[in-house]
C-alpha cells in the first residue's frame, strides 16, 4: 500500500470512534502491544530527548525500502509512534520525502505534534524525513 | 479598590474570566498555578485602560500623556516597595521577571568574584537559578557548591553550615521550591551566610503568590520575583537589592534611560533604579504588577495561606487514597504544590489524559532536573493550587487521575 492509502485506512479506522476516550484507549493499546525497537537501539545514539517523553528511532534499508523501528517511555507517545511507523516504515525513501502528516490532524491527534508538547514526536518526524533523504541520496 | 471582608471563593472566582471557559468541552480546572497564575479582571482592566488612555514613553516626555504614564509607573514601584517593605523605592528594580533579575546579579558579580571564591546553590533550585551561576563560575573561576536535600525534599541544614566558609561569597536559594513546594528556612540561612560575610539572593518566584516577604526583616541582600505568578501579567518582575549592593554592582545593559551623560569618550550612569533599567521598560506591565499586588493584598495573604493550606491537606489526603500513588516532596513546611507519580505510568500519559478532561496540570521535570535525578524519575505530575481553586475541583482531579490510571494500566 502507498503512504496515502495507509493514511486513509487509519482515518477510516479512527472515524469509528465516538469520543476521545475510545481514541486514546486505542492508542494506549497500540502502545502496549507493539514490539517497536530492538533493545540494542535504545541507547543515547538513537534518542530524541523531548522535555516530556523520550523517543528512540532506528532506521535501516531493506532492498530499496526504509524500515523504521522506534519506542518511547510514555505509552501515548508510543501509540502515536506505532501509527507513524505503520505509515512510514517499509516505504521507498522518495515516497517518504514527498509524504505529508496532515492525517494526524484528521484523526484528532494534532495536539501531539505541537512543538510545545515537547514529547519528541515533531523531532521524530523530522528524523524520519532526514533518514529518507539520506537513503535517497545513497540510492541516487 | 476591592474590599474582601470575608474569604469567599465563589465571589473571588467571579474576578477571573478565564475560569468560565471550557477546555475539550469540559469546564477548565486550572492547577498549573506554579507555572503562571490567572489574571483577575481588575488587572486586565488596568491593561486595557493603560493602552486606551495613557500609552506613552516614560521618564522623558514633557507632554501630559508621558507625565501621566510616568506617574502611574512610579506609583506601581511605590506599591511594590511597600509590599516587600524595602527601605527605599530605588531598591526596587523592575525587570522582565525572575530570570532577568537573577542574570542581572550574576552578571554584576562577574567583576567581584575570583578563583578562590565559592558560590552555594541549593539542590532544590530551578534551572534559572543554577545555570546563571554556573556561567558566572565559568567566567570567574569561582567554585559552585550544592547544598544537599533529604528524601523529604528539605535542605540539610548541617550540610549547609559545613559548606559555609570565608571563601563563600554568595548563596542562592529559593524561598519555595517550584517542583516540590518545600518552604526553605531562609531567615536562618541568610543569618548564617552573613556570619561568614556572604551575600544572599532569594528566588521568590514561588513564594510571592503565597506569602508577603519582608525584605528588611529578612535582612536579605537580593530578592527576586515575577508578576505573572502573582496575578500580574507576564514579562514583568522585580529585583530587590540593598542600596549598598546595587551601588556596588555595574550596570547590566547599556542603552537609553540608564545614563546620566553620554559623550563618545565616556558615559556616566544614572542613579538607582534607572542604572539597571536600560531602554523602554514594560510600562503597562509595571502598572498592572502594582494592581496585582493591590488585588492580592485586598484578599489578604493570611487568608490566602490559610485557604491554600486547607486545599493542600484535602488534596494530599484524597490523592494518597489512590493505590500506587506516590507524592514527592513531603517537607513539614510546604506550600500548595503536589508533585506525584503513579507506579508504572509515565507522568506525560497522565497529564495528557487529564488535559482531555479539562484539567491543567504540569508534567515533566519542572525545570529542576537535579531534583528528578535525585529521585531517579523522569518527571512528575504537578498540581499546584491557588486561592481561587476549590475542593470540588480537587475531587475532579482525583477522579481524573483514577480514570487515567484505569485507562493506562
Amino acid at each position: 500500500m502507498t503512504i496515502a492509502e495507509i493514511q486513509d485506512e487509519i482515518i477510516d479506522e479512527f472515524s469509528m470512534f465516538d469520543d476521545w476516550e475510545e481514541r486514546y484507549q486505542y492508542m494506549i493499546d497500540l502502545g502496549k502491544t507493539l514490539p517497536l525497537i530492538d533493545e540494542q537501539y535504545k541507547t543515547e545514539d538513537y534518542i530524541i530527548r523531548g522535555c516530556q517523553s523520550k523517543v528512540w528511532v532506528h532506521a535501516e534499508m531493506n532492498a530499496d525500502k526504509v524500515i523504521f523501528t522506534a519506542d518511547s517511555d510514555a505509552i501515548i507517545t508510543k501509540g502515536i509512534i506505532a501509527i507513524l511507523i505503520r505509515v512510514f516504515s517499509d516505504q521507498h525513501p522518495k515516497d517518504i520525502i514527498e509524504s505529508h502528516t496532515e492525517f494526524i490532524d484528521q484523526i484528532g491527534l494534532k495536539e501531539h505534534l505541537s512543538p510545545t508538547r515537547a514529547n519528541g514526536l515533531v523531532s521524530m518526524i523530522k528524523q524520519i524525513k532526514m533518514y529518507a533523504i539520506a537513503y535517497q541520496t545513497q540510492l541516487n | 479598590m476591592l474590599n474582601y471582608n470575608k474569604f469567599d471563593v465563589d465571589k473571588i472566582r467571579e474576578d477571573f474570566p478565564i475560569l468560565n471557559r471550557e477546555v475539550n468541552g469540559k469546564p477548565l480546572i486550572y492547577f498549573d498555578n506554579a507555572a503562571t497564575s490567572q489574571t483577575p479582571k481588575q488587572v486586565i482592566d488596568v491593561i486595557v485602560d493603560y493602552y486606551s488612555n495613557y500609552n506613552a514613553n516614560i521618564h522623558r516626555g514633557v507632554h501630559t500623556l508621558s507625565q501621566e504614564a510616568t506617574d502611574l509607573y512610579e506609583q506601581a514601584r511605590l506599591k511594590i516597595q511597600k509590599h516587600f517593605n524595602a527601605k527605599f523605592n530605588h531598591e526596587i528594580i523592575l525587570t522582565s521577571g525572575t530570570t532577568h533579575s537573577i542574570n542581572l546579579i550574576a552578571n554584576g558579580f562577574s567583576t567581584l568574584l575570583g578563583e578562590k571564591d565559592e558560590v552555594l546553590v541549593s539542590a532544590l533550585e530551578h534551572h534559572s537559578n543554577i545555570v546563571p551561576w554556573q556561567m558566572l563560575c565559568e567566567r570567574t573561576g569561582a567554585t559552585l557548591k550544592v547544598i544537599p536535600m533529604n528524601e523529604n525534599g528539605e535542605l540539610i541544614m548541617s550540610a549547609y553550615e559545613a559548606l559555609l566558609s570565608e571563601h563563600t561569597k554568595l548563596v542562592f536559594v529559593n524561598h519555595i521550591s517550584n517542583a516540590l513546594g518545600t518552604i526553605n528556612p531562609i531567615a536562618e540561612m541568610i543569618k548564617k551566610a552573613h556570619q561568614v560575610g556572604a551575600a544572599v539572593l532569594i528566588d521568590g518566584a514561588q513564594s510571592c503568590p503565597h506569602v508577603q516577604p519582608d525584605v528588611q526583616a529578612l535582612d536579605v541582600d537580593f530578592y527576586v520575583a515575577s508578576a505573572h505568578k502573582m496575578c500580574g501579567p507576564t514579562g514583568i518582575g522585580l529585583l530587590y537589592g540593598k542600596e549598598e549592593w546595587l551601588n556596588k554592582l555595574p550596570p547590566y545593559q547599556g542603552g537609553g534611560e540608564m545614563i546620566d551623560e553620554v559623550t563618545f569618550e565616556k558615559t556616566t550612569y544614572a542613579g538607582l533604579p534607572h542604572k539597571f533599567e536600560a531602554g523602554t521598560p514594560n510600562i503597562c506591565g509595571g502598572i498592572a504588577f502594582g494592581t496585582a499586588v493591590d488585588y492580592m493584598t485586598a484578599i489578604g495573604f493570611d487568608a490566602i495561606a490559610t485557604y491554600e493550606h486547607e486545599l493542600l491537606e484535602y488534596a494530599t489526603d484524597k490523592l494518597l487514597q489512590i493505590e500506587g500513588l506516590k507524592i514527592y516532596g513531603t517537607a513539614k513546611e510546604k506550600t500548595s504544590v503536589i508533585s506525584f507519580n503513579i507506579e508504572g505510568i509515565h507522568p506525560y500519559d497522565i497529564g495528557t489524559i487529564l488535559d482531555k478532561m479539562g484539567i491543567a496540570v504540569r508534567t515533566g521535570h519542572h525545570c529542576a532536573q537535579p531534583i528528578m535525578d535525585f529521585y531517579k524519575i523522569p518527571g512528575t505530575i504537578r498540581a499546584s493550587f491557588a486561592f481561587y481553586n476549590t475542593k470540588a475541583e480537587i475531587d475532579a482531579l482525583v477522579e481524573g487521575v483514577k480514570k487515567a490510571k484505569m485507562m493506562l494500566l
